[in-house]
């Protein structure tokens, strides 16, 4: 579904991905993990178009992504749920998901789309003439993956979603994201939190100052010594 | 000795020795102009002296109009010399100035509130002075009080020279001030605050004290400009001493030239009245208005075009070329 | 002592004046929650529409509506060419450059408009009844320039409210990036908010012209107070700005009944310039 061959970029004179080789197949989840730094965000923002890849070719389901700006990487069928959630705080809850389907494509679905999205978050529907900015993190995570399911997407980018939540709430979110996998999307996901993101995944991939250092299925990798000392903290 | 410096000295030489370069009949409007050059320059320096450390102030016409009424009315109503209205003018800006800095910087008012804070200002002073206009004269402006002769003690001579070699003086003055700030251990300090000002505080540096101190300097010195300027013309109006449009001009100017350079505010100031003049000598009375919708188009394309300033443009240009090597090892 | 009517009188005409203000203030507004850039020479594009319907009016014989709605749609066009022609090239560049760059805007159509019309004062003249309403003197003209600034408000509000472009608009206010992954084009939303904040630059010049005579410096008159509008409302913040324009636009009236037209508007800076530090919060905390 999503391939990327050779990919590098970066910043001004920094590079933040060395030569990322990645795919992702229809109906798969797969992860990246990593530590700070590693490039997992960048890789995020080349996907979904926020920052250009120096070389390399990104294509998806047979499109090239090369050189699309991120508003009109949207309209193939990827969502990004930015890293910090980035609801738009003083809209309110239904303005949210009215943004998320902005565009045309998803316009005329918006309705059918935004009961789905109440039914997997029902908190939102409770919730939907208040301001975002009222919500708590964990509310504020679930509009923001609410508002990226709005734009009927088939692949979903996750970008640290448990970032910033009390442990508790970090299980209920890995169980909704698990419910929104079911649903049928494919989902690829940036995680700090090694050991609850394997869980949820098929395939993950380790990335470590820009470069892919090991992937494989994920109850493999879990067993490595060096992932499992690093990352998931025993 | 560094060609820089060679040039410098020949340059301050000529500009010295130049009342005495034969000029023909145009002695006494080459004079004129290059009068004004320098004293704007100067309050551009001013102007830079803030504005460099992301302190964008578009007030400065507030600063100008205090300096040159006071000097203005001390003189009119009480005869006191401008050697000490202008003094008193200085002391009295600082005090405003002063006034407006201390809670900005407290209350954390920056960038775009800054520049319509101080914006504000600018337009309170003019329409003090308008609105007083039974001292000021208001809007029709006020001519200076006219001494017996030439006068030191009123500072007012009919040879233009002297205002010449005063303004030449100044200028230096100006430029020396602005070296000695760019070198003084506050550059450091204050760049960093332009850049991050809670990684400044946190470093330890006391944030408002730097801004206190620049804008202070920076506005004493606009106002003995605003003095030296009303000295030289002998009449004030407020729509060209105080307000929006005196205060973006001299924005302009530096911006043009390059604030960021010791001599980029004289380069942008110089351009701007050269052209200003020239304008107005092809257009005459033809076209009214004409001079002045050629030099703002002009600006536009300079902001678009050169956006570090012609001086500082020139000066990229020139180092990319000459020192590569520097420049390379420069990068991250 | 003055005659509480004359009082009365201040204050309402400051209501009426409060309402084209608004209009100026929540256009600038507008574009500066989106674009993030300050148009200085905002109310000079006003000043340009102004002159519009003063030749189509007074020298061509048009109708005043036919006039007005050819200013409105001037004003969108001229908000259009200022963002391609001057804001395109210098988004990202620092903010002295940007405010600069329409501040150069600023001398270019003070100075045309003084070559091509010259400094006189023009006028167009309404032959509207004044009204008296015990004891005061209301101009029709005025109430009516009212009626409609509150109508257009209105209708801003709907159109910010209920459609995806209005929303759109509030929402890369608060978040560029984030819109652009909702699949906005960033480069749109700023052409549609620029027209826009455009047309009512052109609407508020229609209703300017039946009230005040128009000159190449009329800018200078407004503009400052534009500016302060905003930010004493919250640059970006529409209501803020909708308050704050009769907060000011009372403090002129009345206090130039009181004192002097001059110290009206000085009084008002001065309380602008003293809110900005004892309101800092209420005022900045979206900017944070």
């Amino acid at each position: 579904m999503l391939e990327l061959r050779r990919v590098t970029a970066g910043y001004g004179h920094f590079t933040a991905l060395w030569d990322i080789t990645l795919r992702v197949e229809a109906g798969e989840a797969v992860a990246v993990v990593g530590p700070n730094g590693s490039g997992k965000t960048t890789l995020m923002r080349v996907i979904s178009g926020l920052v250009a890849a120096r070389t390399g070719e990104l294509v998806f389901e047979s499109d090239s992504l090369a050189g699309r700006r991120a508003h009109e990487i949207v309209s193939h069928g990827i969502a990004h749920v930015p890293e910090g959630r980035r609801i738009f705080p003083l809209l309110t809850v239904a303005d949210n998901l009215k943004m998320g389907a902005f565009q045309p494509s998803a316009r005329k679905g918006f309705a059918e789309s935004l009961v789905r999205v109440y039914d997997l978050f029902p908190v939102l529907r409770e919730r939907q003439k208040q301001r975002a900015g009222s919500l708590s993190g964990g509310e504020q995570q679930m509009l923001a993956i609410g508002r990226a399911l709005m734009s009927r997407p088939k692949l979903i980018l996750l970008d640290e979603p448990s970032m910033g939540l009390a442990p508790v709430m970090v299980l209920r979110l890995f169980d909704l994201i698990r419910r929104v996998r079911e649903e049928g999307y494919t989902i690829l996901v940036v995680e700090q939190n090694v050991r609850q993101v394997l869980k949820l995944v098929d395939r993950a991939y380790l990335l470590e100052v820009g470069r892919i250092r090991m992937e494989g299925r994920a109850a493999e990798l879990s067993e490595q010594d060096f992932v499992r000392k690093a990352y998931v903290g025993l | 000795m560094r060609p820089g410096r060679v040039a410098g000295a020949a340059l301050l030489a000529l500009l010295a020795l130049g009342p005495f370069l034969p000029m023909g009949g145009m002695r006494q409007y080459i004079l004129h102009v290059l009068i004004q050059i320098l004293i704007w320059s100067f309050i551009g320096g001013a102007w830079s002296v803030m504005g460099r450390f992301g302190l964008v102030s578009l007030g400065h016409g507030a600063f100008l109009g205090l300096g040159a009424y006071t000097v203005t009315l001390l003189w009119n109503f009480y005869s006191l010399t401008p050697w000490i209205g202008g003094v008193a003018a200085a002391a009295l800006t600082v005090v405003v100035a002063l006034v407006v800095a201390y809670p900005c910087s407290r209350f954390q008012v920056v960038g775009h509130y800054f520049a319509l804070v101080t914006l504000a200002v600018g337009e309170v002073v003019r329409l003090l002075i308008i609105a007083e206009r039974n001292w000021t004269g208001g809007s029709l402006g006020l001519s200076l009080k006219p001494a017996t002769g030439d006068s030191l003690l009123a500072m007012q001579f009919a040879d233009k020279r002297v205002f010449y070699y005063a303004s030449l003086v100044l200028w230096l003055a100006g430029l020396w001030i602005w070296y000695r700030v760019d070198r003084s251990m506050a550059r450091a300090a204050m760049e960093a605050i332009g850049e991050d000002e809670t990684a400044a505080a946190s470093v330890g540096i006391h944030v408002t004290r730097f801004k206190m101190g620049i804008t202070m300097l920076s506005a004493g010195l606009t106002a003995v400009g605003g003095v030296a300027y009303a000295q030289y013309i002998s009449y004030v109006n407020p729509d060209t001493l105080a307000g929006i449009g005196v205060s973006l001009r001299i924005v302009f100017a530096v911006v043009l030239g390059g604030m960021y350079s010791l001599l980029g505010p004289t380069v942008g100031t110089a351009l701007t009245i050269a052209l200003g003049e020239y304008l107005r000598v092809v257009f005459g009375l033809r076209f009214i208005g004409m001079a002045e919708t050629i030099y703002g188009l002009l600006l536009i394309l300079f902001i678009i075009f050169l956006p570090s300033g012609i001086y500082g443009s020139l000066r990229d240009v020139v180092a990319r070329f000459v020192r590569p090597a520097r420049l390379a090892s420069g990068v991250r | 002592m003055i005659d509480p009517i004359f009082l009365l009188e201040a204050a309402v005409n400051g209501v009426l004046l409060g309402g084209v203000l608004a209009l100026l203030a929540l256009g600038l507004n507008l574009i500066f929650g989106v674009v993030d850039i300050v148009w200085i020479a905002y109310v000079d594009l006003v000043m340009v529409c102004m002159y519009l319907v003063y030749f189509l009016v007074m020298v061509y014989g048009w109708p005043l509506w036919l006039a007005g709605a050819l200013s409105v749609a001037l004003g969108a066009l001229l908000g259009l060419g200022v963002h391609l022609l001057i804001i395109t090239p210098i988004l990202g560049k620092a903010p002295v450059n940007q405010l600069l760059a329409t501040g150069g805007l600023l001398f270019f159509l003070q100075s045309f408009a003084t070559f091509l019309w010259t400094t006189d004062h023009k006028t167009v003249r309404l032959a509207l009844p004044i009204l008296e309403v015990g004891g005061m003197f209301l101009s029709f003209t005025r109430l009516i320039a009212f009626a409609i600034s509150l109508v257009a408000m209105l209708g801003l509000w709907v159109f910010l409210r209920r459609t995806y472009i209005g929303t759109a608009i509030r929402a890369v206010s608060q978040d560029r990036e984030a819109m652009a992954l909702m699949g906005a084009d960033p480069q749109r939303v700023y052409f549609v908010t620029s027209a826009v904040g455009g047309a009512m630059a052109g609407l508020a010049g229609a209703l300017l012209i039946i009230q005040y005579s128009v000159h190449p410096f009329f800018g200078a008159a407004f503009g400052p107070l534009t500016f302060m509008i905003c930010v004493l409302g919250g640059l970006g913040n529409m209501v803020g700005a909708f308050v704050a324009s009769f907060v000011m636009s009372e403090i002129i009236s009345i206090g130039g009944v009181v004192i002097s037209t001059e110290m009206g508007y000085v009084i008002a800076f001065v309380v602008f310039i003293v809110m900005m530090f004892a309101r800092p919060g209420g005022i900045l905390a979206r900017r944070g």
